[in-house]
């Protein structure tokens, strides 16, 4: 029986993370459609919590079709689970696992699965994948897309605060080595690299050379979130939620990105989720941080308190952002290395990540026993950033 | 360099169209709130200083400093001829544009360097800002 400070502690505190699924990633899903991956990562999350549609009353699973048909109504559909809690985040990653969690908690429903997939939507090689390309009228003729929105910014801080080429590489050679050695990553074994080895891929997007850029990929992925209650009658041990926020500084891609307006994107979320969770920046074991591009890394460390601004490109350095180090990030290998599914899948991989590490399952890459995680998702080139907190232990 | 074959073109609104019709006049516009004077760019319904739906518009020197910028190796559509140099400009007069700089070896682009507005005519509608470096 919980007595009655607790139950007056952050209604997040009794929401847990009860299942989590990748289903196999890669550069291509030849066979798949983005509605069949999408069901593979519904059935596979389904199996790891061990739970049937039976037990399941809300529903935010979006497949990243070209055909817009399966949203999360239609998913509820096929589940069979008749009138049911629809999400209207469209399983976009942390974005839905806060919006189920405020559902959960507020007794809307109580046992949310949360999915998403995509492949065969980049199918023009010869240009950048089609989400990276804004159509705004003030950005799309200057040729700009996903990777040189980002470039502009690095530069401009490398221009403030003397952050390096070099430094930037030592965060894409880290990510990277972790992919190397993931079984499950689209490039292991690619590796291992050295920070050389990043500044030696072709060019971009000044400063981001190949190598410092996420990949594009295909795959799926689902989430159970539930309540504390119901969990200790699933199969996995509960992963409770900390603390989590999201914000957004304006539309993605339509005006300068300049550091003044994106540098800082994500602080108050981080501020806010660390203090959901009664925590700071030194409890963190496990950085599952959003890296679609090295320079990200360096900021959001920044943005987050974990450093002060300006000071990134010296805090990533000898060795701190390794898997033994006191602030590892992307431990399967993420965005750049791991996959970085279209649609949401990408935004849910740094969830599932986070997860894996706290119930011990991240094989070779296994951190010694982590306590809390923090998964983002975002960035500052797309104006926003949503941070999440998640813990072995419900506080 | 970025004399473009099929690149994609604005298509204006109803409040960025006076803005591009000043492109093709060659005059660059940006937008004056008439209650608190200040400026504001890209174009909006509002300022984005005060929310006050008086705006004028007001012709800018065309002059300003690199801001930031990256060079393109990689283009967005094969449309785009590489290296391209995308820029955010600071006007003189204070407002930021995103465009390229053009006519100048990509390597001497440098954050500061002084440039000003180059036009160029795409269509019957639309003539894009770029900018070149400034003259001496």
């Amino acid at each position: 029986m919980r007595t009655q400070t607790e139950m007056a502690k952050h209604p997040f505190h009794d929401i847990v993370l009860a299942g989590v699924h990748n289903t196999v990633q890669a550069k291509r899903l030849d066979g798949h459609t983005s509605e069949s991956i999408t069901l593979e990562a519904v059935r596979g999350v389904m199996d790891d919590a061990g739970i049937t549609p039976r037990d399941i009353d809300g529903v935010s699973v979006a497949s990243g079709g070209r055909s817009g048909l399966f949203q999360p109504s239609h998913f509820a559909y096929l589940l069979g689970l008749g009138p049911a809690w629809n999400g209207w985040t469209n399983g976009q990653g942390i974005g839905a696992v806060l919006e189920a969690a405020s559902a959960i908690a507020t007794g809307q429903c109580h046992t949310v699965i949360i999915g998403a997939g995509s492949a065969g939507v980049y199918t023009e090689l010869a240009s950048t994948a089609p989400w990276t390309r804004p159509h705004n009228e003030f950005v799309a003729s200057w040729g700009l897309f996903t990777a040189a929105e980002f470039a502009l910014i690095a530069r401009r801080h490398m221009h403030m605060y003397g952050t390096t080429p070099w430094q930037l590489a030592t965060v894409s050679a880290t990510i990277r080595n972790n992919g190397h050695i993931n079984p499950d990553a689209i490039y292991q074994g690619r590796g291992p690299f050295t920070p050389q080895d990043i500044l030696d891929s072709r060019m971009v997007a000044d400063p981001f050379h190949l190598l410092d850029c996420a990949m594009t990929s295909e795959g799926g992925c689902g989430i159970i979130v539930t309540t504390a209650e119901r969990a200790r009658d699933m199969k996995q041990p509960p992963i409770y939620l900390l603390g989590g926020a999201r914000e957004r500084n304006g539309p993605s891609y339509c005006y300068p990105p300049t550091w003044e307006q994106t540098g800082y994107v994500g602080r108050d979320a981080a501020r806010k989720s660390f203090d959901m969770a009664g925590m700071t920046h030194e409890d963190v074991d496990d950085c599952e941080f959003y890296d679609p591009f090295s320079f990200e890394i360096i900021r959001q460390f920044e943005a987050f308190g974990f450093c002060g601004e300006g000071e990134g490109g010296d805090f990533i350095m000898n060795g701190a952002i390794e898997l033994d180090g006191k602030y590892p990030i992307c431990t399967d290998g993420g965005l750049m290395s791991f996959s970085h599914g279209g649609s949401a899948v990408q935004l849910l991989q740094k969830v599932i990540a986070g997860v894996k590490q706290l119930r011990g399952e991240a094989g070779n890459r296994q951190l010694s026993d982590p306590r809390v995680a923090m998964s983002t998702n975002g960035g500052a080139g797309a104006l926003f950033t949503d941070v999440m907190l998640m813990g072995k232990e419900q506080p | 360099m970025t004399s473009q074959r099929s690149i994609p073109l604005p298509v204006p609104s109803p409040f960025t169209k006076p803005f591009w019709e000043g492109c093709r006049r060659q005059e660059l516009l940006v937008q004056k709130c008439q209650d608190c004077g200040l400026l504001t760019h890209v174009p909006q319904p509002a300022c984005s200083h005060c929310l006050s739906p008086n705006l004028g518009w007001m012709q800018a020197s065309g002059k300003g400093a690199v801001y930031s910028y990256t060079v393109v190796w990689r283009p967005q559509t094969p449309d785009f001829e590489v290296p391209y140099v995308v820029a955010i400009v600071d006007l003189d007069e204070g407002v930021q544009m995103m465009t390229n700089i053009v006519d100048v070896d990509p390597a001497e682009v440098h954050v500061g360097m002084r440039v000003e507005v180059e036009y160029r005519k795409m269509s019957d509608e639309i003539t894009l800002p770029y900018f070149r470096p400034a003259a001496a």
